[in-house]
């Protein structure tokens, strides 16, 4: 059998597993949809407003099922043995990781075209200007923040630490990401300075661009290069600091 | 003609942790077919032992073959024919006994059938369960139908009944004898005589990352070593001793007697040598008897 026809059907087992898994379920599915009729609701009044809030509900939701729900469940696998019981099997490890990885990426796909489908028919947002774009940002996102959910599990010491650990990252990005996203922090605070050198700001950037006012690759390139500087980043500690095996703590 | 290759050759093995030496030079080979296991206490290099053999550690000196392969490079071929029953591993919780074996032997070439597999292991009430509400028994059971349903040659099994009650015990003990029938190569590592008396053809007794000696079981002394010592003190109050292979028809005479007088059994006592009573025997008798040996050939 091929490394591919393994992978794929490790693949098919992760996304049932992912359906099965309530916790899962709920980071990967429940709280974007909820920050998304939350935000929605409150600028309703708005519609640049609604422009603004879905395209920047659709990063939140990349992030969510990449960054943060990676750094749990890779901790939850490594912790609970189930990598190290995976290697003994004749799946090959690069294949493993990979059906993991595009299950991930699998939820991050669908959750951006629930929110680009809701911005439409909900919230009056018309359908994206720039798909090329959307699927650029998309696709750099994906992997800028599946890489450092990866490298976040490495530091995340045991199973019950996973969420605390996330949510420390997860929730403070997303809120000072939004605020300076929203331009309320002004352009020149120390709270912009430290949204811009994260990539979650310039993702949804990119996705307003490709979504709403089709301001053009081009006109993004700066924000995507942090993107990819990031996912660089990520990629190195996702790498180096991998193991199949529990902490001995 | 040439006799098969043995399944397992190891070569001086070692492997440190930090400062510590956890294998300090063992050797050893198991034959194609043999159940073969590695005796002693807790700490002393089994577990370190065989993970370098099923390719997870790396070892710092040393020759090691399995099948014919060096583990170290974890080829797709080995993992094919080997089946691992770590001594503890997480499981996807999520899915059911049948669904998790499905998926199992759908990643080995030449799988066995899954419900053959769900019976040798006695999971038949569980098959449909979700794998979170297995007992811990259970959930050992179906470590070791994971590592069976893909029909290895070798079987390799990290104290595959620590924590297990007697009847779940005698359970495991057939599914490894079955092995043995089928003519498949086991490695099991135990802390338990008894254990390692019932299921293995050869054992070797390993200590502090050395391996102190290597044979079956009952020349080793550990088939002695597991009788049962009765002690009480007779109707005279002198202390008696004795040593029998199963205590259950002393104790009775005993009782009997002491009920039949209308008295007691004065400091009855049924014990039987803990594995560091055999290790104090081997240690302190085998190089003794080897100098004798030593001096008779002379």
């Amino acid at each position: 059998m091929s490394d591919v026809a393994l992978a794929w059907r490790q693949y098919r087992l992760e996304r049932r597993l992912f359906w099965r898994n309530p916790s899962a379920a709920f980071f990967g599915f429940v709280f974007p949809l909820l920050l998304l009729g939350l935000l929605g609701a409150i600028f309703a009044s708005s519609q640049s407003d609604l422009d603004r809030v879905v395209p920047y509900v659709a990063a939140t939701s990349i992030m969510a099922t990449t960054f943060s729900a990676l750094a749990m469940s890779m901790t939850v696998l490594r912790e609970q043995g189930v990598l190290k019981r995976m290697r003994g099997t004749p799946l090959p490890s690069g294949g493993y990781l990979v059906a993991l990885g595009a299950s991930a990426v699998t939820n991050a796909v669908l959750q951006v075209a629930v929110v680009v489908v809701a911005g439409k028919l909900v919230f009056g947002v018309g359908w994206p200007v720039d798909w090329l774009e959307l699927v650029v940002f998309t696709a750099a996102g994906v992997a800028c923040l599946a890489s450092l959910g990866v490298a976040m599990a490495h530091a995340i010491p045991n199973v019950d630490a996973a969420p605390a650990f996330s949510n420390a990252v997860f929730l403070p990005v997303v809120a000072i990401s939004g605020i300076v996203y929203g331009g309320d922090a002004g352009s020149n605070g120390v709270l912009s300075d430290l949204a811009r050198a994260l990539p979650l700001v310039h993702l949804a950037d990119g996705l307003h661009g490709a979504m709403v006012t089709g301001s053009s690759l081009a006109d993004n390139a700066g924000g995507l290069a942090v993107i990819v500087l990031w996912l660089v980043f990520g990629a190195i500690l996702a790498v180096r600091g991998f193991s199949w095996e529990q902490k001995r703590s | 003609m040439s006799t098969p290759p043995d399944a397992i050759v190891v070569r001086d093995l070692r492997k440190s942790y930090g400062d510590h030496e956890a294998v300090r030079g063992i050797d050893f080979a198991v034959a194609r077919g043999e159940v073969f296991g590695l005796l002693g206490p807790n700490g002393a290099g089994k577990t370190t032992t065989v993970e370098v053999l099923e390719g997870y550690r790396e070892r710092d000196g040393g020759d090691v073959a399995v099948l014919g392969h060096d583990p170290a490079s974890r080829p797709r071929a080995l993992r094919e024919r080997v089946g691992i029953v770590l001594q503890s591993s997480g499981m996807y919780r999520f899915l059911s006994v049948r669904e998790a074996l499905a998926h199992w032997a759908s990643l080995y070439p030449h799988p066995r059938g899954v419900d053959e597999v769900v019976a040798l292991c006695g999971l038949q009430d569980k098959a449909d369960a979700r794998i979170r509400t297995l007992s811990g028994g259970q959930a050992r059971r179906l470590d070791l139908a994971l590592a069976l349903v893909g029909d290895p040659e070798l079987i390799f099994l990290d104290e595959p009944t620590t924590g297990f009650d007697p009847a779940a015990r005698r359970l495991a003990w057939e599914a490894v004898r079955e092995l043995r029938g089928l003519g498949k190569t086991v490695l099991l590592t135990t802390h338990y005589l008894d254990e390692a008396q019932q299921l293995c053809d050869r054992v070797a007794i390993v200590k502090d990352g050395r391996i102190l000696a290597t044979g079956p079981p009952a020349e080793l002394g550990v088939g002695a070593a597991t009788r049962a010592q009765v002690r009480w003190r007779d109707a005279d109050g002198r202390p008696q001793e004795r040593e029998v292979e199963d205590p259950t028809a002393l104790v009775h005479e005993l009782t009997a007697a002491a009920l039949a007088r209308g008295g007691t059994v004065a400091e009855l006592t049924v014990t039987r040598p803990s594995l560091e009573d055999v290790y104090l025997q081997l240690t302190a008798e085998a190089p003794a008897e080897r100098d004798e040996q030593a001096v008779a050939r002379v």
